[in-house]
């Protein structure tokens, strides 16, 4: 931790961003982030912050930290067996010095493969967060379960198959299912981990729509390899190159006019 | 004319060998059905003649008479199973559990090492043990002894598989769970052991299949009786212990029933596989 360091980094990136601090509500705010996989450092020294009702995009190449920075977020970079020093502020509270289930109650996470529980129905599946963390009466359950399917707009496709396993349906189906899954427990914020990775061009492009849906009542931060799909849905970019954050500020200008010679390679596919 | 696919010497040594090592494979899994099919049709064609109403029904006759059943061996092989299960199934699936879960250090490997030192223990050595145990604390032999002999085999299996089969629920069902805000060992009960369970059953119903076909843990713990007994403070029958007595007699009726008792083991595991199977059958088919 290197507490006197803490403000000068952000005021650079906000400076680099364009963007004057106060314009739009802080949701979540990264302070100089560093993270380890034993002793190898995966990120050194990472500050950002995340508008509230905003998509951030995470770009840069494999291996540069931008999936451990997700997951440093909601406090599962530890269940992979990680470490951190630093802070993660979700409005303005260090979600390191509360517990883990309370602070990934608040922030959700789609992953990068589709992963519905198997031996669940699609019902189920949608109802498993609820239901485990208990509190929800049944008939409030059934509500909960159609609200967060129509969410992520499957309620159509799966009305009348809800009892089917989860894993019958296609792999696009799957990942809204997963989408609608984080929704039911009603987050603040959803972080994805590449979500569309895995789908064709068709259920990337409804998944792309339903980002934009959600972002009315949701702060999202997605993990994106397809540079189009990060200019086409987020509202400000951060580029990461080995471990570190190179460039951050508004989609607009990281795409058009990128103030670091590495981003402009890299958006430009000269490396990476 | 040579063309681009045109077999050379190496394509047909390469047919060849494919064709002789499937051949062997073949062969070899034919062979190995032919025991398990021996044993099935043996058991049949000698067990046949007393397998009727009264032996599941009737107590054996004294010594040297013709007829009459096992109906005490049947209630008491059901009594040292249940016995033996209530005593291991807890112990080995949590052992299990925890192996998986918290098992990666020292202490964990540990135990799986000692696990598997217990699993290549021979069964008699179970019993020795459950006599020095219970049998002489008791001052006398009785089911509870046997029950907790065949535990002791039990153990193992159950640990090992359960450890198995929690280790192949792919990591992304469990981090998906804890994305949740679901608290670790709810995420573990609910998600991961849910996803685990048909294995964990059928690794359960190995071990009973193997400890209801004991005999030696059972001659000196559970030590068998020709009377009806459920009482686990007393010796009880067990129909493994009335094969071995059977087999051995100097009377051929014996000797035939014998081959009915073994015969009423098989369908008494296999019924029980069945029933355990469909009634824990997941409604989607996994596995």
């Amino acid at each position: 931790m290197m507490m006197p360091m803490l403000e000068q980094p952000m005021i650079e990136a906000n400076a680099q961003a364009g963007l004057p601090s106060s314009a739009t509500d802080i949701k979540m705010r990264a302070m100089n982030v560093n993270a380890f996989f034993g002793k190898l450092q995966a990120l050194h020294d990472v500050s950002l912050e995340v508008a509230a009702n905003q998509v951030l995009a995470i770009i840069g190449p494999s291996g540069c930290g931008k999936s451990t920075f997700l997951r440093c977020l909601n406090r599962m970079h530890e269940v992979a067996g990680g470490t951190m020093s630093g802070k993660v502020l979700l409005d303005g509270e260090d979600v390191y010095q509360t517990d883990a289930v309370l602070v990934r109650r608040r922030v959700g996470m789609v992953f990068q493969k589709p992963n519905p529980f198997p031996t669940m129905s699609i019902f189920d599946n949608v109802a498993i967060g609820l239901r485990l963390n208990g509190g929800v009466p049944r008939n409030q359950l059934n509500e909960a379960v159609e609200q967060s399917l129509k969410q992520a707009a499957l309620w159509d496709e799966v009305k009348d198959t809800l009892g089917k396993s989860g894993i019958s349906i296609s792999g696009g189906q799957q990942q809204r299912l997963c989408i609608a899954r984080t929704l039911a427990v009603n987050p603040e914020v959803i972080l994805m981990d590449e979500p569309a990775s895995a789908l064709d061009p068709i259920a990337t492009a409804k998944i792309e729509e339903l980002i934009h849906e959600l972002k009315k009542n949701y702060t999202i931060v997605i993990v994106t390899h397809n540079m189009q799909q990060a200019a086409r849905v987020s509202d400000s970019t951060a580029f990461f190159y080995l471990g570190r954050l190179i460039e951050f500020g508004e989609t607009k200008k990281i795409f058009t006019n990128p103030s670091k010679k590495q981003t402009e390679e890299y958006i430009t596919g000269r490396f990476g | 004319m040579k063309t681009v696919f045109a077999p050379t010497l190496r394509y047909y040594r390469r047919k060849l060998t494919g064709g002789v090592m499937l051949t062997l494979s073949a062969l070899s899994a034919v062979v190995a059905l032919i025991p398990l099919l021996l044993i099935f049709f043996y058991t049949i064609s000698q067990g046949f003649d007393y397998l009727n109403l009264d032996f599941f029904i009737k107590m054996p006759k004294p010594v040297g008479e013709v007829g009459g059943g096992m109906a005490n061996a049947i209630v008491g092989t059901l009594v040292l199973v249940a016995t033996g299960s209530v005593i291991g199934l807890p112990i080995g699936i949590f052992t299990g559990i925890y192996l998986a879960e918290f098992g990666n250090n020292k202490f964990g490997s540990t135990v799986r090492f000692m696990t598997d030192v217990l699993s290549g223990v021979p069964s008699i050595v179970a019993g020795v043990v459950a006599y020095g145990f219970v049998v002489i604390p008791m001052k006398h032999f009785s089911a509870l002894a046997g029950g907790v002999a065949l535990s002791i085999l039990m153990i193992p299996t159950v640990t090992r598989t359960t450890e198995e089969m929690i280790r192949l629920v792919p990591h992304s069902y469990r981090e998906a769970g804890l994305a949740l805000g679901i608290p670790q060992w709810k995420t573990t009960v609910q998600i991961v052991l849910r996803t685990a369970f048909p294995g964990i059953v059928t690794g359960i119903l190995l071990a009973i299949a193997r400890i209801a076909g004991e005999t030696a843990p059972l001659l000196f713990t559970a030590l068998g009786n020709r009377f009806w007994s459920t009482s686990l403070d007393q010796p009880i029958a067990s129909l493994t212990v009335f094969i071995y007595d059977y087999a051995k007699a100097p009377f051929e009726g014996w000797n035939k029933q014998a081959w009915t008792a073994a015969l009423v083991l098989i369908m008494l595991i296999s019924i029980l596989s069945l029933t355990v199977r469909i009634v824990t059958r997941s409604r989607y088919a996994q596995r």
